[in-house]
């Protein structure tokens, strides 16, 4: 059953003005409330209990979320098309994280997702709830930093340093993936990050290093 | 991207129903194709119907070959030992793809549905059949050095871009799909896909609700002895020029069985059964390589720009045959 006009974003996109209404939530758990005066039959129990099981949410328009980021749980009211770059930079201040491309092509907003390195920019926040996000601010431990960060000092690996928390991000999962073993298999598994400054080489080395000492 | 509503639905039935009740709604998975083209403005959905609590995943040996459910991320696929020993054309194909952080997250699903990289197509700027039907296509006589060759129509020349299509493909796989009745239908992967003809905007079978729970490939020799090569100006991080997937199933000196599918240059994956007849019972030597593989480009319809890819294509198919054999 489709919703009418008037429940549906306009079309610059804003949502339906007044949210909800009570027409929209009838016509969709209509169908519950009708079961429910069906006495069930064996067999058709579960027929039933699925219809009877309430729709998922939908959520239109600004909604309340809670992000965990760098082991820290944020509450934030954003849109569902609200992606967890901007979350992160606009929202939270979180501003390591950069935007290079916006459209998944350069790594500059790599971040750790339950572990696994992915592209912030392509991540809507609303789908990042529950789950445990690491930014580069999460890496250090206080005042110490992290390898990866030490390495990339001493290998001079940035020049104006805009791909850098990407590469660095991206790094530290490369070399837990057992993807850093040699040269070449640590340029493949890092080229999802470019860099316009060209300080490949060097960043290779920092990744390299981390990787011999770790494994 | 447009103010869009999300749901995330907790079963298929859920999900696909409400794909169904809105011509509008669009399942997201990994996003990485999606988000990109709406951001874009490519793309305008209503509702987003999140799929990633749906029970789709598994990668694993079935009753005759692979199944992988459709929510698996094409990192762990790629990497799956099932997948690197018995199908690694597979395997290579997933990880030519993207990079690393992509292939984290999208899905194999999402990779089969992913839409073309035609510049025209991306730009909203342009006139594009597939985008606006009829308005027409500057690809034709513009610039259409990554444009296919093969499956051309005057309405659209733009390349089907997946990898793992052409080795999924070239392997015999097949999707399941299921709608909001609950039924299940299986369609070869080859047929899923619509040349485009005079509606380019049409580019697959999918049904109003329909999504992809599993992909299967049947388990064979020739998918054990398979490779997947990619041709790009760039040694990583870009879109085939010309790819190809093969498998050879080679005893006693003779060629058995030959799969062969091209990338980069059709605007469907394209299998080339032409070739594959031709290296049929033959000794498994460059020469015979070379011979069969010219039947690939035989109707090739090059434009003013990718004129090179008609010998680039045969040369491909020749070096991965060679690969795959040494």
């Amino acid at each position: 059953m489709s919703l009418p006009n008037d429940q549906l974003p306009d079309a610059a996109g804003n949502p339906p003005a007044g949210g909800p209404s009570r027409r929209s939530f009838l016509k969709q758990s209509g169908g519950i409330l009708g079961f429910a005066l069906v006495p069930p039959i064996a067999g058709q129990a579960e027929a039933i209990a699925d219809k009877m099981a309430p729709a998922s949410p939908i959520i239109s328009g600004a909604t309340n979320m809670s992000l965990n980021i760098n082991g820290q749980v944020k509450n934030l009211r954003l849109e569902p098309r609200t992606t967890l770059l901007d979350a992160l930079r606009e929202y939270l201040d979180l501003t390591g994280t950069k935007k290079g491309c916006d459209h998944g092509q350069c790594g500059a907003c790599t971040v750790h997702v339950d572990g696994r390195r992915v592209n912030a920019c392509l991540t809507l926040a609303i789908m990042a709830q529950g789950k445990q996000i690491t930014t580069i601010e999460g890496l250090a431990k206080g005042e110490e930093l992290h390898p990866m960060q030490e390495a990339f000092l001493k290998h001079d690996g940035f020049q104006c340093g805009y791909c850098t928390p990407g590469q660095i991000m991206s790094g530290v999962a490369c070399v837990k993936e057992g993807h850093a073993k040699t040269d070449d298999q640590c340029r493949e598994w890092m080229s999802g990050n470019i860099c316009r400054c060209g300080a490949y080489p060097n960043i290779l080395a920092a990744v390299r290093e981390v990787a011999g000492k770790q494994g | 991207m447009n103010n869009f509503a999300y749901t995330q639905a907790t079963s298929t039935k859920e999900a696909a129903t409400a794909k169904q009740a809105d011509t509008h709604a669009a399942f997201i998975s990994g996003g990485t194709s999606l988000i990109d083209l709406m951001k874009s403005n490519i793309e305008q959905h209503s509702l987003l119907v999140d799929v990633n609590k749906l029970a789709l995943l598994g990668i694993e040996n079935a009753a005759t070959g692979l199944r992988i459910g459709a929510l698996e991320r094409m990192s762990d696929v790629g990497e799956h030992p099932l997948v690197v020993q018995n199908y690694p054309a597979i395997s290579q194909s997933l990880l030519a793809s993207a990079s690393p952080q992509l292939r984290n997250m999208a899905s194999m699903g999402g990779n089969l549905l992913q839409r073309t990289r035609c510049g025209y197509f991306r730009d909203v700027a342009f006139p594009c059949n597939k985008r606006v039907p009829g308005s027409g296509c500057p690809a034709q006589d513009g610039d259409n050095r990554n444009l296919a060759i093969l499956g051309t129509s005057e309405s659209c020349i733009a390349t089907h871009a997946s990898d793992l299509c052409v080795a999924l493909v070239a392997l015999e796989a097949k999707i399941t799909l299921e709608n909001a009745k609950g039924t299940t239908r299986t369609v070869p992967l080859a047929d899923f896909y619509k040349l485009p003809g005079k509606t380019p905007h049409i580019e697959n079978q999918l049904q109003p609700g329909e999504i992809i729970t599993a992909i299967t490939v049947p388990a064979a020799a020739h998918a054990r002895k398979s490779h997947y090569l990619k041709v790009r100006d760039r040694a990583s991080y870009a879109y085939a020029l010309v790819s190809a997937a093969v498998g050879l199933d080679v005893q006693g000196g003779q060629i058995k069985s030959a799969r062969v599918a091209l990338g980069g240059v059709g605007t469907v994956p394209w299998r080339v059964p032409a070739v594959e007849k031709a290296l049929v019972g033959k000794a498994p030597t460059e020469e015979n390589f070379r011979a069969a593989a010219a039947l690939a480009v035989r109707d090739a319809s090059p434009r003013e720009h990718n004129k090179f890819k008609v010998e680039l294509a045969q040369r491909t198919i020749v070096r991965a045959l060679l690969e795959v054999v040494a």
